[in-house]
């Protein structure tokens, strides 16, 4: 167990200088001068020359390569011209934010779509579980801006019960939160129904409608168990795709988070902030996956870690 | 039942191309007194029937360019997409070694980074242009198109007739194409449509966030961006524009579902 975690860390470490130079390199082959983009138009030409010496622009792509990768090691993203402070110290202040909102979806979504998934996957076919099915597929192809628009329409404008933007108050993160989380939620939903249809026709569920267990007993007591395992995997997988939400429903609600500061950052051409906070996402994402892939073996232990991969 | 999502879609595509033809579009605003009229308002250049928006413009007139947009980059990206990931794929597959490898850690770091948020730095790094976008769509859109081609084609690496090729002094391009190729179209059909969803989604993300597209371009994401300041006062700039997106995106999936149900991944096995 021990090696194989100290393996994946070790290509995790890997990818992340593959993740970092990415960045780099989308960054550095992009046109413009980010000295005269950072001093604006009306810079004098001294002005501009000397940015560029302290941001070492004028040095060969390889030594800035070579530098940036030395400063990444050190957790070092250099300055944000834009808000004057270290882009890392930046990212990291607004974490928190996108933290709360991911684990209050992530909540949402695992309570709402497993008992959806148990409802519909106990009676294949059945009314439930066509609802289930076909209210899942829309929840998935909605696009999340336009959900989020119409969740403030209705609660925030017409019913006027919750805050449309900021944060703040619990009753700001309900609308962020459930936007963020509905396609989630019919991920879950999808994989529970399937996971439950699946063990419902183990003999072990036979067994126990035999010993004359209730229907509600047998699902929750024998089925739901083991329906879960791939429920949990499926939520450490996706920590990705709801941080990709995330920088969107951000958008659509003002929440102070990473996502807003992202797009910000790229559309301020605020490259240390990119930098830094796309490294702490790329890290943060591959976490989650080797935690969800130690709990899989951990839960099913009839799963054997590849060590290779 | 079944045929709806294609009806819809035939929709879609006759809307996107035709539509533009017959119906006039000013990007520039008219009058003022146009501005934020409600769905079927008389407007000065005839009748609004999905009403206008903050600057007078036509909203019915913006879903239907936002349809050509969307399609045309749709199209655009997912024939590249494809193009790189099943040329990369199937020889990955078939050759294996170290283009194998590098096949398969190029992959572990692109998805390292949730898919929409290297699209936002790519995207945002460069002149926006449509070009723009489908590179920067295409840049995440490849990989799903290269996993399953490589798997399908290492699979069938070590069927007879693949062997039966090899000794016969086929050489290796040829039994790439007239041996190997033909048993990824179903598969790579199917997620395609999927892939179509994905990436007109995406795209409207992205337009809706102001990366991207140049301003000239119409796309649902920008209405409906634009829209969200006047929720209160001209909701359809924002909602109606966002069904047509969805009900779209709906039936993309229905399709795509329909299509790897029945030439899916697990067809070949």
């Amino acid at each position: 167990m021990i090696r194989v975690i100290v393996k994946r860390l070790l290509v995790g470490v890997l990818v992340m200088w593959g993740a970092a130079s990415l960045i780099f390199l989308i960054v550095r082959v992009a046109p413009g001068d980010p000295a005269t983009i950072l001093l604006g138009p009306d810079a004098d030409p001294a002005q501009i020359a000397e940015l560029t010496t302290r941001l070492g622009l004028d040095q060969p792509k390889l030594t800035q390569y070579v530098h940036f990768l030395a400063d990444v090691a050190r957790f070092d993203f250099g300055e944000s011209y834009r808000l004057g402070r270290p882009a890392m110290s930046e990212v990291l202040t607004r974490l928190p934010a996108t933290a709360e909102l991911m684990l209050t979806s992530t909540a949402i979504a695992v309570v709402f779509g497993v008992t959806l998934g148990l409802l519909a996957g106990a009676r294949p076919g059945r009314m439930v579980d066509r609802v289930v099915s076909a209210s899942t597929i829309a929840l998935q192809s909605f696009p999340t801006f336009w959900v989020g628009i119409m969740l403030i329409l209705v609660f925030a404008l017409w019913l006027g019960v919750l805050p449309s933007a900021d944060a703040g108050t619990p009753a700001h993160l309900v609308l962020p939160a459930v936007t963020l989380a509905l396609p989630f939620t019919a991920t879950v939903a999808r994989l529970t129904r399937t996971s439950v249809a699946e063990t419902m026709r183990e003999p072990y569920i036979q067994t126990a409608r035999s010993k004359g267990l209730t229907e509600p007993q047998v699902l929750l007591g024998h089925a739901l168990r083991n329906s879960l395992i791939p429920v949990v995997t499926i939520v450490g997988l996706h920590m990705g795709g709801l941080m990709g939400g995330a920088v969107i429903v951000e958008n659509v609600f003002a929440w102070p988070g990473l996502g807003s500061l992202i797009v910000d950052a790229v559309a301020g051409r605020d490259y240390e902030v990119v930098q830094a906070a796309t490294f702490l996402i790329a890290g943060i994402v591959m976490l989650f996956n080797l935690v969800a892939d130690l709990l899989y073996s951990r839960l099913d232990p009839r799963i054997k870690l590849d060590t290779v991969s | 039942m079944r045929r709806i999502p294609y009806l819809v879609l035939a929709l879609y595509a006759l809307v996107g191309g035709l539509g533009p033809l017959l119906i006039e579009y000013d990007p520039v605003p008219t009058s003022l007194p146009d501005r934020l009229r409600p769905p079927g308002s008389d407007v000065s250049y005839g009748t609004a029937w999905l009403g206008t928006d903050a600057l007078g413009r036509d909203v019915l007139a913006q879903v239907v360019y936002g349809a050509r947009t969307s399609v045309i980059i749709g199209i655009c990206t997912v024939a590249l997409a494809c193009l790189i990931g099943v040329a990369v794929g199937t020889a990955a597959g078939y050759f294996r070694g170290w283009l194998d490898t590098v096949l398969a850690r190029g992959i572990d770091i692109l998805l390292a980074f949730p898919a929409i948020l290297l699209t936002i730095v790519i995207a945002g790094a460069f002149e926006r242009s449509v070009l723009l976008v489908v590179t920067a769509l295409s840049a995440t859109a490849w990989i799903s198109f290269a996993r399953v081609t490589r798997g399908i084609a290492l699979s069938l690496r070590e069927r007879p007739w693949v062997d039966a090729a090899r000794v016969l002094g086929v050489p290796r391009p040829a039994i790439l194409v007239r041996h190997i190729l033909p048993f990824t179209i179903g598969p790579v059909v199917a997620l395609a449509t999927l892939e179509f969803a994905l990436v007109v989604l995406a795209e409207a993300g992205l337009s809706f966030l102001g990366i991207g597209l140049p301003n000239s371009a119409v796309s649902w994401g920008q209405t409906i961006a634009n829209g969200k300041q006047y929720l209160e006062t001209a909701w359809w700039i924002s909602a109606l524009p966002g069904i047509a997106l969805s009900v779209l995106i709906v039936n993309i999936g229905i399709l795509g579902d329909q299509l790897t149900a029945r030439y899916g991944r697990g067809h070949l096995r």
